[in-house]
């Protein structure tokens, strides 16, 4: 009996076959490409029909709208704008103030939900019962409600700008918001930016080899003299050459309003409030529910090598309840980007306003602004997942280490 | 927000995607036994609803008189209230049959947005409120002035056009609906607040001290405010014109709700041919030969709908102005009916 040596499977073949079908085979692989039709002939035939009935029922259609002149005004914009700019350049200032009161909304919201955290976690009653009624009462309202409270709250406590509560003569608080000196650019600007950047560059350095020192040679170097030299030092003697950086612009009053300054609107300070004391709350659970996920031995781990509390919570603690926090956190930040829309009800100039409200409004083509809005608010939410993953992926990273 | 534009979104794309030939609204709303007729969130005199529900004003009494035209009974009417910016997607979804929102009329808006204009309710134009306490008289005062506006309308771009044509700096503050511009106002976060001075006169009303504010006598821009329909059904949009203009006409023919039974006996040829006692132009445009008395039965000729709803004789005081009929001072004036 002659064994008949088996032919080898040809790879290729049969790596694309695992591929593309799995377990089920060449069938499968039928099944998918069937599929993958099927979505692509129904994603074009929605295109097609859409354009047509557009084209039917005489709606415009088209991105052409976008290098129009808007010819309105916005209150608000970080880069510069005027009534005769374009779409497009709306498009922008929308965007970037999106932008603006979301990252800062983060910043804050972290900051207060580590802090409630803390509180309810704290060994005193009475912090940790405030923390509590905090989370309790700011999570169960809903957020609308919450941004106008702010709203009207903030401009009901406010002055009229003829009456301003000034500070100094260089700060003015009214209910047209806080007005502050204007800073403006001097020829010695650019050489104490460079000054500031080689500061810091080299303060980072110095802490790198520091460090370095400490951890492969057990080695103590006490750099903060030279790290003070270099961030304070430098810029200084640029000053010395090349004069100030800046002046700043004092604001005046003039007619209804100030003239000059720089200027935060309450719309602004309204929706940073509501949006992240709101989403602070849930952090606040959501660091909490961390902490708790470490096991309590370490905390007492921590506590028998003589560290304080403070410190065991940062050092020991706090990382490992990072791998638990990051990723319920990401989707709070998702959400405070997504909330940030609730803008219009307050008149904060933000994407959805300007662009989902008026452009669409003059330009009547609700479906192309729409769909670029959603892109946006797409974009944004992956750009803040992608970033939340990497620091999630080094936390482990760290851990495993 | 970001819900509800999602919400208009995916309506547009729905209507987009069904290619329903829109060319048989007039049956349609037969079918149906129901107008579906949308107006605004609440502008006493124009549309708002009462603690009852009951929705009553100017435009609100072009819904009941088409209603009245072709189902016979002016309650038969759902009225779909709309923000500034929802308005015209809900028109060109088919949510709606007929927009009679204070929509101003304009070349953009009667070709880019798939409908068309059927004539017009109110001859409007855009002021200035403020309070009186700023001592302000005129709008060439207001440089550098703080502006609380709603959002979608065409009012945005007058102001605009208006501060920079006259070398002024202001600030505009805009939100989604006028209660919250109303509102911001008068809690002082702006000095002014513009709208078309209808809205002004209408919204002062809801102020807590109505008698505190002035609305300042310059009018910056025309706003004519009309009904819609969408392109495609001439029918429809034959109806929904000359709905209007039959009110119009029946001022101008001294035809009132009190007298119109007696005037139906009238022998004065014009009279017979417009009550349907002679001729048949109802039937012509798809509706019955006493379209004319149904209407007026219904919600009264052009003057009193007028007067009941923004005249001096309602809580707006509006006075007839440039409204008034073309042979007694004002600019309406509708093709006659033969």
């Amino acid at each position: 009996m002659s064994i008949a040596p088996r032919k080898p499977p040809l790879q290729l073949a049969l790596r694309l076959k695992r591929a593309l079908g799995g377990k089920t085979g060449w069938k499968g692989v039928a099944a998918q490409i069937a599929f993958a039709a099927i979505l692509a002939w129904i994603a074009y035939e929605v295109v097609a029909n859409a354009r047509t009935n557009l084209e039917t029922q005489h709606i415009a259609s088209g991105f052409g709208f976008l290098n129009y002149n808007a010819g309105f005004d916005v209150n608000q914009s970080l880069i510069a704008y005027n009534n005769s700019d374009t779409y497009w350049r709306v498009f922008f200032v929308g965007l970037l103030n999106t932008v603006l009161v979301s990252v800062i909304g983060i910043v804050f919201a972290t900051a207060i939900g580590f802090i409630v955290a803390l509180c309810r976690l704290s060994p005193n009653g009475v912090l940790s019962r405030i923390g509590g009624i905090y989370v309790e009462i700011v999570r169960n309202l809903p957020l609308l409600f919450q941004i106008l409270f702010w709203y009207l709250a903030v401009l009901a406590a406010l002055p009229a700008p003829r009456q301003s509560i000034s500070i100094f003569g260089t700060f003015f608080l009214n209910n047209r918001g806080l007005i502050v000196p204007q800073p403006v650019s001097e020829p010695g600007l650019y050489p104490f930016l460079a000054a500031l950047a080689v500061g810091i560059v080299v303060a980072l350095g110095l802490r790198h080899f520091a460090r370095r020192a400490l951890f492969q040679r057990g080695q103590m170097i006490r750099i903060w003299p030279y790290v003070l030299g270099c961030l304070v030092g430098l810029p200084l003697i640029s000053m010395l050459v090349f004069g100030w950086p800046l002046t700043f612009e004092l604001p005046q009053l003039k007619g209804f309003n100030f003239a000059g300054g720089a200027r935060v609107i309450p719309e602004f300070v309204a929706l940073t409030v509501a949006l992240s004391t709101y989403t602070g709350s849930f952090i606040a659970e959501i660091v909490r529910a961390g902490v708790m996920s470490v096991h309590k031995g370490q905390m007492e781990a921590g506590s028998s090598l003589g560290l304080s509390r403070a410190a065991t919570l940062r050092l020991i603690v706090v990382p490992q309840a990072m791998r638990v926090i990051v990723p319920p956190l990401t989707s709070q930040y998702l959400n405070l980007t997504k909330n940030s829309s609730l803008a219009v009800a307050i008149g904060y100039p933000d994407l959805v306003s300007v662009f989902a409200g008026t452009a669409v409004s003059q330009t009547g083509q609700a479906i192309e602004i729409i769909a670029m809005t959603m892109g946006v608010y797409l974009l944004l939410s992956l750009t803040t997942s992608a970033l939340m993953s990497i620091y999630g992926w080094r936390i482990n990273r760290s851990m495993a280490a | 927000m970001k819900c509800a534009s999602l919400a208009v979104f995916l309506a547009v794309a729905a209507a987009a995607l069904s290619g329903q030939a829109s060319a048989q609204t007039l049956k349609t709303v037969k079918d149906r036994g129901q107008l579906s007729c949308g107006v605004s969130q609440g502008l006493p005199g124009f549309s708002s609803p009462d603690d009852k529900g009951n929705w009553t004003g100017i435009d609100v009494d072009v819904c009941r008189a088409i209603a009245a035209v072709v189902l016979d009974d002016p309650t038969k009417v759902k009225f779909v209230p709309l923000s500034a910016k929802d308005r015209f997607t809900a028109l060109q979804s088919g949510e709606i049959d007929v927009l009679s929102r204070n929509t101003t009329w304009t070349v953009s808006r009667d070709t880019s947005l798939g409908a068309n204009f059927t004539g017009v309710t109110y001859y409007d134009g855009q002021g200035f409120m403020v309070k009186k306490s700023l001592k302000v008289n005129s709008a060439m005062e207001l440089n550098s002035a703080s502006v609380c506006v709603q959002t979608g309308t065409t009012t945005e771009q007058n102001l605009a056009d208006f501060f920079k044509g006259n070398n002024m700096k202001y600030e505009v503050i805009a939100f989604g609906s006028i209660d919250e511009a109303v509102k911001a106002y008068e809690s002082g976060r702006c000095d002014v607040f513009t709208d078309d001075a209808s809205g002004l006169y209408a919204s002062r009303l809801k102020l807590a001290n109505p008698a505190d504010h002035i609305v300042l006598p310059e009018i910056i821009s025309k706003e004519p405010l009309g009904p819609m329909v969408r392109h495609g059904d001439d029918q429809w949009f034959d109806i929904v014109k000359w709905t209007l203009f039959a009110m119009i006409n029946a001022e101008e023919l001294g035809i009132t709700q009190k007298n119109v039974d007696t005037m139906l006996k009238s022998d004065k040829p014009e009279m017979k041919r417009v009550l349907g006692t002679d001729g048949n132009l109802g039937e012509q445009l798809g509706l019955t030969k006493d379209w004319v008395v149904r209407i007026v039965k219904a919600v009264g000729n052009y003057g009193e709908s007028f007067e009941r709803n923004v005249g001096t004789g309602s809580p707006l005081g509006i006075a007839r102005g440039v409204n008034n009929l073309w042979n007694k001072g004002g600019i309406q004036y509708a093709p006659p009916i033969r």
